[in-house]
């Protein structure tokens, strides 16, 4: 299992953000994105998840074993917390939901509807989807927004075990997260301003 | 799938999900037509067919910007695309989950308003059938025009303008089959017409509407 990207290129709204992006993410590993805010984290990141398809160059990873985490945290307002994960675990066909509520620290707020937690619950809940994906690769953009010092750490802790469980992960962030991990700074990736040749490409 | 099905079926359900807008519509038009009207069963009992049909179509239309709206907004939809079931899975199971709360408590329903527009008693049966055959074309065709406004904020006027011309042969076999359903006369092929929509609709357009959406996610 592992996620190798060559010479990556992607764009945003029609504008070449990043190219050249080449790197290896393996078993056990943890890759840290960084840059300044606007430089192509988010776009390479949904590139890489599928959401959009790549300009030029090569993303192989295994099939089925990417979960993806953006800024939103696809949860519904009027389920209470496991039925937010619950739900999630059957479409990613996993039973039951481990020790996702425990590692998060949402056992206390296991039957409160999603719409009453605060900012940083709801992105514990969102990062706790992540253990009952049950997939190896983690792809997560700003997964510390609205998070406290010690939500941080738990978050830390998260990751570092999916990591000893043979799992990987590639993280954009701005801050640091308590462990030991590669970091690429995309900053010198970023696209020459060219303009797209082809219109219909643009336009899609 | 299923899951994706029970849970939308479960938001509809629960505090502001929209269960019964489409019943509750469907219900004040049907009520005010005999009052705009008047009372004469005869014009009634002619007109009854094209209202219950129409008064359905416009009660579907209500409903049909929450289908992925709600999804986009909470990011939902970028992570069901991510996920193991295809996107045409998703867009059936969407369409499915309109049509139980909106589609079968409208056919449910029909008989009972039927009998406020003096609709012929013979014409009960058929107006069930056509409502039972058709509602699934409609929503099906409304996931469709949904998947295509699924990015755009406010998108319900483009979705209803998109959405309204694909209703129409919909509504037009749909209300032919119970106007001679309670007439005596022939109905097969308003029948067969009706059943051939809703067959090719579902099956073609959760690939349509999935390829749409994979587009407006770029």
């Amino acid at each position: 299992m592992e996620l190798t990207v060559e010479n990556l290129a992607c764009a945003r709204g029609g504008v070449p953000v990043l190219e050249g992006v080449s790197f290896t993410l393996k078993a056990g590993q943890a890759l840290l994105l960084r840059g300044p805010n606007g430089i192509g984290k988010t776009t390479l990141l949904r590139t890489l998840a599928g959401l959009q398809p790549a300009l030029e160059g090569r993303v192989s990873v295994p099939p089925e074993t990417m979960a993806y985490a953006a800024h939103a945290d696809g949860l519904k307002a009027t389920l209470t917390v496991t039925e937010n994960l619950a739900f999630w675990a059957r479409i990613f066909g996993q039973r039951g939901l481990g020790s996702a509520l425990e590692d998060f620290n949402l056992t206390d707020l296991a039957h409160r509807q999603a719409q009453n937690l605060s900012a940083g619950q709801k992105r514990r809940l969102g990062l706790a989807r992540l253990l009952v994906t049950g997939r190896p690769i983690w792809v997560l953009d700003e997964p510390t927004v609205s998070l406290d010092v010690a939500s941080v750490a738990l978050f830390g802790q998260a990751v570092k075990r999916h990591l000893q469980g043979g799992g990987a992960a590639l993280i954009a962030t701005h801050i640091d997260l308590g462990f030991q991990a590669e970091e690429l700074d995309v900053t010198p990736f970023k696209a020459v301003p060219r303009q797209m040749d082809d219109f219909d490409e643009a336009f899609v | 799938m299923i899951a994706l099905l029970l849970r939308d079926l479960n938001l509809a359900v629960r505090a502001g999900g929209g269960f019964g807008l489409a019943l509750a519509f469907f219900l004040i038009v049907v009520v005010l037509v005999p009052f705009g009207v008047g009372p004469d069963s005869a014009i009634l009992s002619a007109i009854a067919p094209g209202i219950l049909w129409v008064g359905a179509l416009l009660a579907c239309l209500l409903s049909l910007d929450r289908i992925f709206a709600l999804d986009h907004e909470d990011g939902s939809l970028d992570l069901l695309a991510t996920a193991p079931i295809p996107l045409e899975g998703v867009v059936a199971m969407k369409a499915a989950a309109h049509w139980v709360t909106t589609g079968l408590p409208l056919t449910l329903a029909a008989p009972g308003l039927g009998m406020l527009l003096s609709l012929e008693p013979d014409a009960f049966g058929w107006q069930m059938l056509s409502l039972a055959l058709g509602t699934p074309a409609l929503s099906m065709i409304g996931t469709f025009g949904a998947a295509l406004t699924v990015g755009l904020k406010r998108g319900g006027l483009l979705l209803s303008l998109l959405v309204l011309p694909l209703y129409v042969p919909t509504l037009i076999f749909g209300a032919e089959l119970v106007a001679r359903g309670a007439d005596g006369m022939a109905t097969a092929t308003p029948l067969m017409m009706l059943a051939a929509i809703t067959l090719a609709t579902v099956a073609l357009l959760p690939f349509a509407a999935a390829a749409a959406i994979r587009i407006n996610l770029r």
